[in-house]
């Protein structure tokens, strides 16, 4: 059994939370005293019917306003995968939670009410998605029940949404029409929409392929930790333990190590249990043993002698700003992290601000803003071994830290190293 | 070529690697061991990430004084085979000492002395990051809690202010005097350690499993008769064939009715069953629908 990451979108009132409760609970991950729990809350408010919403509200605050603070997690499990759901709230701080839930997301749902049509929040889900590089993308076209299952609503409503998204970058697109509120094609066939074939919900989220959505093309790997037992039996031990970022590794490949560029070769790949490994790929956390003693340490880069990463200190980049307190402008300086190194960065060009509705570009900004996602160039104190965001979603990430309060302010996919 | 990770390895690689990054950006680590499932799991990740190096980091008991006394043995056992340092922070003698004071009367639980202890204890020994066991799937506060959990100089957590979490990209960093919750299984569900222990042959406590205990219900629970825990008048005492889901202080941690002696019938009764782990078993998440909300802003796992 694999797993699935999924991240969640709609605005506020689409039935995301509905959509999220009704998937718990046609598939059994619904206890009985979380059901006893939101029917009392349901009651207490004065809701009509137990309001499924409810599960997802986690905090105090949460439920005594109605609303969705922060991304949660929830986890459900079916005979074919495990899921996890990073589920983010549709209003205030939306961009900065939708980033959030899109960097591990292997698949998006967005909500739509087909009532209302694609909107302005659609536009913008589906670009954050792409911008995150979301291998798959399903929008759900919500409350059918309220448009009387009209098919001519949701081929509607499909038309657009596709028309936009070839603007973007989505490699898989369905579109599926549900009632969250009735379990119209979540976990059960609708009976009344007999004229869409397609797959249900949860049926898609349980075949859609994803073995191959990870670069399995370009060996990466970040040293994380150093281990040296430096006792009698493991004296000549030297691991170097980390997470594979990218491609496969196997004994006797030719690799070489940046910063410094020396070559060898790959000893033993070992499994965390110790076992010797004829392959190993992304995202494995593994300890790789090389033939000879080179000076590798943490933040190092192991690559293939022909195939490795750009050394650079300029980054050209997509910033989403996460911070309220503060601005990201040319020269602001933060710490940065990428793979396993830490650096400082300084802004050193502000390229443009996007306009995250209509995807123009506002060349005239010189700043951005909580929320706001633009492209800027960044200098680092030191070297840094990337890719690009496009072919590979770990050495093509970073994170700013704010050094004045350690506070994590934005989110960075590289463009180009140059 | 098979390139698609079972959940079970995607799982266990992820809280490897959050385990590491920790060890290589922190200085003073520590690990939260209660002789439980979930930190018997994070400290079997723990060693699996250095072998076959030693931890390098030591272990911590918040001891509450009202143990299962085969728990106690239990992880005595586990420090010395696996040859780690253990650090036992004492209600007891936080309470003996005048630091704290117990609340009076027989309902009173000693959940919530835990947290100045550990407080205390991490100010002593100027811990920077602990690890802890819990899990998102537990509790709807903790679903909300980030793998990172900063932690003030007062120890509090705000849930409202808690950092982004991209990636695997994890932000260690803090001031002296703050320090980070760390939870490498937080995407584990009850479900996922059972099998986990099963694949793994990890040995839990035997309360774990099914076996005859005085028992006697008291807010919907089966709690055992101790030392420390003696039945009201009214209460009935019964010996019955139970279980524990958690193990956690032996006054608030009720046990289920089970006949499940081996794991894999655990695993099947976990599968089957509808309620929650902390609904079904934990007094002290029982008080208010926020309990473990407000217990965790004060500093507590
Ligand atoms: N008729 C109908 N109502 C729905 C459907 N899905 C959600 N709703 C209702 O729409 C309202 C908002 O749903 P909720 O799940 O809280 O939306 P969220 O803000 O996106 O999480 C609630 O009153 C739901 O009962 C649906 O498929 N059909």
């Amino acid at each position: 059994m694999d797993l699935l990451r999924l991240a969640t979108a709609g605005s506020v009132d689409d039935g995301k939370s509905t959509l999220i409760g009704r998937l718990l609970y046609d598939s059994k991950s619904i206890f009985e005293d979380q059901l006893e729990s939101i029917e009392k809350t349901s009651n207490d408010r004065g809701d009509e019917h137990v309001n499924l919403a409810l599960l997802t509200d986690g905090l105090r605050a949460e439920r005594e306003q109605g609303i969705t603070i922060d991304v949660a997690h929830r986890y459900f499990t079916t005979p074919r995968r495990k899921f996890i759901i990073g589920d983010t709230p549709g209003h205030i701080q939306y961009t900065r939670n939708m980033v959030t839930g899109a960097s591990t997301a292997d698949l998006a749902i967005i909500l739509i009410d087909a009532r209302k049509g694609v909107i302005e929040q659609s536009r913008r889900h589906a670009f954050i998605a792409s911008l995150l590089r979301i291998p798959h993308l399903v929008v759900a076209v919500n409350k059918m029940d309220l448009v009387d299952y009209d098919q001519e609503v949701f081929e509607s409503v499909r038309k657009e949404f596709a028309e936009f998204a070839t603007r973007l970058d989505v490699p898989d697109l369905t579109f599926i029409p549900v009632s969250a509120l009735h379990g119209d094609n979540i976990v059960d066939r609708s009976a009344t929409m007999d004229w869409y074939r397609g797959a249900t919900l949860l049926h898609h989220l349980e075949e859609v392929h994803i073995a191959s959505d990870r670069n399995m093309v370009d060996p990466r790997f970040p040293v994380q930790y150093v281990i040296r037992p430096q006792s009698k039996q493991h004296h000549d031990f030297r691991g170097y333990a980390g997470t594979i970022a990218g491609g496969v590794m196997k004994p006797g490949d030719e690799i070489a190590a940046l910063p410094s560029g020396f070559t060898s070769k790959i000893k033993a790949v070992l499994s965390p249990d110790g076992s010797e490994l004829s392959e190993a790929y992304a995202p494995m956390s593994v300890t790789v043993l090389l033939e000879d003693e080179l000076d590798v340490s943490r933040g190092d880069m192991i690559c293939r002698v022909n195939n490795q990463p750009d050394v650079t200190q300029d980054l050209e980049a997509m910033v989403c700003w996460m911070s309220e307190a503060s601005q990201l402008t040319v020269g602001s300086k933060l710490a940065i992290k990428h793979t396993t190194r830490w650096a400082r960065a300084v802004v050193k060009d502000f390229r443009y601000r996007l306009d995250i509705n209509t995807l123009s570009r506002d060349e005239g900004a010189t700043a951005l803003s909580l929320n706001e996602i633009g492209r800027v160039r960044l200098r680092t104190t030191q070297p840094l071994f990337a890719d690009t965001y496009r072919r590979n979603r770990t050495t093509g990430s970073f994170i700013l830290v704010d050094e004045a309060t350690n506070v994590t302010v934005g989110a960075g996919m590289i463009r180009a190293t140059e | 070529m098979k390139t698609q990770l079972s959940h079970v390895s995607y799982l266990e690689s992820e809280a490897i690697h959050i385990i590491r990054e920790v060890a290589a950006e922190f200085e003073r680590p520590a690990l939260l061991f209660s002789g439980g499932k979930d930190s018997i799991i994070v400290l079997h990740l723990a060693l699996k990430a250095f072998a076959p190096a030693p931890l390098p980091f030591p272990i911590m008991h918040v001891d509450t004084g009202h143990n299962f006394p085969e728990v106690i043995e239990f992880r005595d056992r586990t420090v010395a085979e696996t040859g780690s340092r253990l650090i036992v922070a004492s209600v007891q003698d936080a309470i003996d000492a005048g630091k704290i004071t117990e609340d009076s009367g027989p309902r009173a639980l000693r959940n919530r002395l835990q947290t100045p202890v550990l407080l205390e204890a991490i100010e002593e020994h100027r811990f920077d990051a602990l690890f802890g066991g819990a899990r998102r799937d537990e509790e709807k506060a903790r679903a909300k809690e980030r793998v990172y959990s900063f932690r003030d100089e007062f120890g509090q957590w705000d849930p409202k202010g808690q950092r982004p979490e991209l990636w695997n990209l994890y932000n260690g960093r803090h001031k002296p005097g703050e320090h980070m919750r760390i939870f490498p299984i937080s995407n584990w569900t009850e479900l996922d350690v059972w099998h986990y222990l099963r694949d793994e042959e990890i040995e839990v406590p035997h309360v774990y499993f099914a076996h005859n205990r005085d028992v006697f219900m008291r807010d919907g629970m089966w709690l055992g008769v101790t030392e420390f825990l003696t039945p009201d008048e009214d209460e009935v005492v019964e010996n019955k064939l139970v279980r524990f889901r958690t193990i956690g202080d032996a006054t608030c941690t009720g046990s289920v009715e089970s006949s499940a002696t081996t794991i894999d019938q655990v695993i099947e009764e976990v599968g089957a069953t509808r309620i929650t782990e902390r609904g079904a078993t934990r007094a002290d998440d029982r008080t208010a629908e926020a309990a473990m909300e407000d217990r965790k802003k004060e500093g507590y796992f």
